[in-house]
């Protein structure tokens, strides 16, 4: 028997006038790979963002490993956690981004470096050794000393990757992380991805990579205009959509 | 790269008679024909006493008015960086009470002249008698000499300047950076500090290298409250001896001086805030190549014209 790591119970987000999510109910079970598919504009992303409060939801319960995210419950009242309390809840969920966000002006090393010694106030020796060993998982130690413009797409997120791993996460969200590489750069990078699911860690991952999806994934869910249309098994899903949006989405993807 | 018409050989290099440029070239003539006569002119005018000129260069005053326009210049800039830095973190809070505060002060100090700041500070005792509470008070004309003045002038203006330089240098940075340090769990402080302002610098640089040129020049105005600068130097020299175009120049040879080291220091950060910025030419390299006559400006005879690519972009 999992426990859940994410719950979403009704979960609502707009922009202004555009509800982006409509109430949305999801769980995330702890070691589980759930990959969210969906056209562009379908909310995706931002239901991603939205779990390490990047992004603030309007109604509904979302929770990380039983913790509300952005509010604390006291007497069946909500309060809403100060900037720091947010930053605290942050520490334990990692994060990759479609563009890599990685630091412009610090090596990977540094890159990977810099969150334990802020954040967790380890002794820089003892991170530089972790993130070392972290960048040698990704097949980047012989990168270590070079800035983000002198690697390619694919090096560059696989340093983002141990970035986010470096504060040891118990969850890890994956926003689009091949859709801005090349063709050919986007394999090392599922690669790296698939050790981390084989490791066991929980991963959240938007993506359009059917084929990671179908491999790799536990759960599927298929979004469509801020709702859930569909999910299951990615083999079920994938291979016998029962919704007429999913065989549309997929009959263009596959 | 194009095709070489003249030749079906590659590698054989094209021979081709350049282009003349018929009109640089006589422009270029008559300008150098101006300059030598205008050279002339001074080094042999009978008006100007060159003795002077190199008895008061390094004379006793003149140094000690060059020591204080240095000072003044190093600390004002350094009230105005740190006040910048603090009024433009300020003008993007959220808080709206610190945000109308910090735009209140870049209108005030932007909108007022130099001078005028200058004389109000000096003229403070009018206003404040005393500066202070009850038994701790003390009169204002003790602590507001020429110079705590001309600090307070020169210092708090900057600081408007430097403010709105720096606002635009942090807006420069691309958001995801600082998304990236938040999703990492950094706060606020620390994501402004070490991720946001050292990328800023490079757009901040140029600039505030622009600002401390400025100022060298602006402290000359501290004249007019009797502060005892290197111009207010210069003219009490003159007052007494009577070569004022002398030592004029006397002042102007310092001032040149003191802005080439400024820019000297102002190229040394700019390649220091340029790691990491793939195709960022030292400066030194962009200006030579740019008074290059005749310079290539395709983007691959000129490593540093690519586009910079800040953002994450592949550079492989």
């Amino acid at each position: 028997m999992t426990t859940a790591m994410v719950t979403a119970e009704n979960v609502h987000k707009s922009f202004g006038h555009v509800e982006v999510l409509k109430g949305i109910d999801l769980e995330v079970r702890t070691g589980q790979v759930f990959c969210l598919l969906g056209p562009s504009g379908s909310g995706k992303s931002t239901l991603l963002r939205c779990i390490n409060h990047l992004e603030r939801i309007d109604a509904g319960r979302l929770s990380v490993d039983g913790q509300l995210v952005g509010y604390q419950e006291r007497a069946g009242k909500l309060y809403e956690l100060n900037e720091n309390q947010v930053a605290d809840q942050r520490r334990d969920i990692g994060m990759v981004f479609q563009r890599f966000n990685l630091f412009a002006h610090m090596t990977a090393l540094q890159n990977v470096m810099l969150a334990p010694v802020d954040v967790l106030r380890e002794q820089k020796k003892d991170s530089r050794e972790r993130a070392m060993q972290l960048l040698e998982r990704v097949g980047l130690a012989d990168q270590a000393h070079k800035f983000p413009s002198q690697l390619s797409g694919g090096q560059q997120q696989r340093v983002a990757i141990a970035r986010a791993l470096a504060m040891k996460p118990k969850l890890m969200l994956f926003d689009e992380p091949t859709s801005a590489l090349d063709p050919e750069l986007v394999g090392e990078v599922l690669d790296v991805m698939r050790d981390l699911a084989d490791s066991g860690m929980t991963m959240i991952v938007v993506t359009h990579e059917v084929g990671f999806a179908r491999e790799v994934g536990d759960h599927l869910v298929f979004m469509d205009a801020g709702v859930v249309v569909e999910q299951g098994a990615p083999r079920d899903v994938l291979g016998n959509p029962q919704h007429r949006r999913t065989q549309a989405f997929l009959s263009k993807v596959l | 790269m194009s095709g070489q018409p003249a030749s079906t050989d590659a590698k054989t290099p094209i021979r081709a008679i350049p282009v003349r440029h018929w009109g640089q070239q006589i422009s270029g003539v008559i300008v150098v024909a101006v300059l030598v006569a205008l050279l002339y002119a001074v080094a042999t005018n009978d008006n100007l006493d060159w003795s002077v000129v190199g008895e008061n260069l390094f004379g006793p005053t003149i140094l000690s008015g060059l020591w204080v326009t240095i000072s003044l210049t190093v600390l004002s800039m350094i009230i105005g960086v740190v006040l910048g830095v603090a009024v433009a973190v300020m003008r993007l809070s959220p808080n709206r009470v610190l945000n109308s505060v910090a735009g209140g002060y870049i209108w005030a100090f932007r909108g007022t002249p130099v001078l005028v700041q200058l004389l109000l500070w000096f003229n403070l005792a009018l206003f404040f008698p005393r500066l202070g509470m009850g038994e701790l008070s003390l009169d204002t004309n003790t602590v507001i000499t020429a110079f705590v003045a001309a600090l307070l002038g020169l210092g708090l203006n900057e600081g408007a300047y430097m403010a709105e330089i720096v606002r635009g240098g942090i807006l420069s940075v691309d958001h995801g950076q600082s998304e990236a340090a938040m999703a990492l769990g950094m706060r606020r402080r620390s994501t402004m500090f070490k991720i946001v302002l050292p990328q800023a610098m490079r757009v901040i640089i140029p600039p505030m290298g622009n600002e401390l040129i400025t100022m060298l020049k602006m402290t000359s105005l501290v004249t007019v409250i009797a502060a005892p600068d290197l111009l207010n130097r210069a003219q009490t020299i003159s007052a007494r001896n009577f070569y004022i175009f002398e030592l004029l120049i006397v002042a102007s040879i310092w001032y040149l001086v003191l802005t080439t080291i400024s820019t000297l220091i102002q190229m040394q950060l700019e390649k220091r805030f340029a790691r990491g910025v793939a195709g960022a030419a030292p400066r030194r390299q962009r200006v030579l190549r740019n008074l290059t006559p005749g310079r290539v400006t395709s983007p691959a005879a000129a490593p540093g014209a690519q586009p910079v690519g800040t953002k994450g972009g592949a550079a492989s």
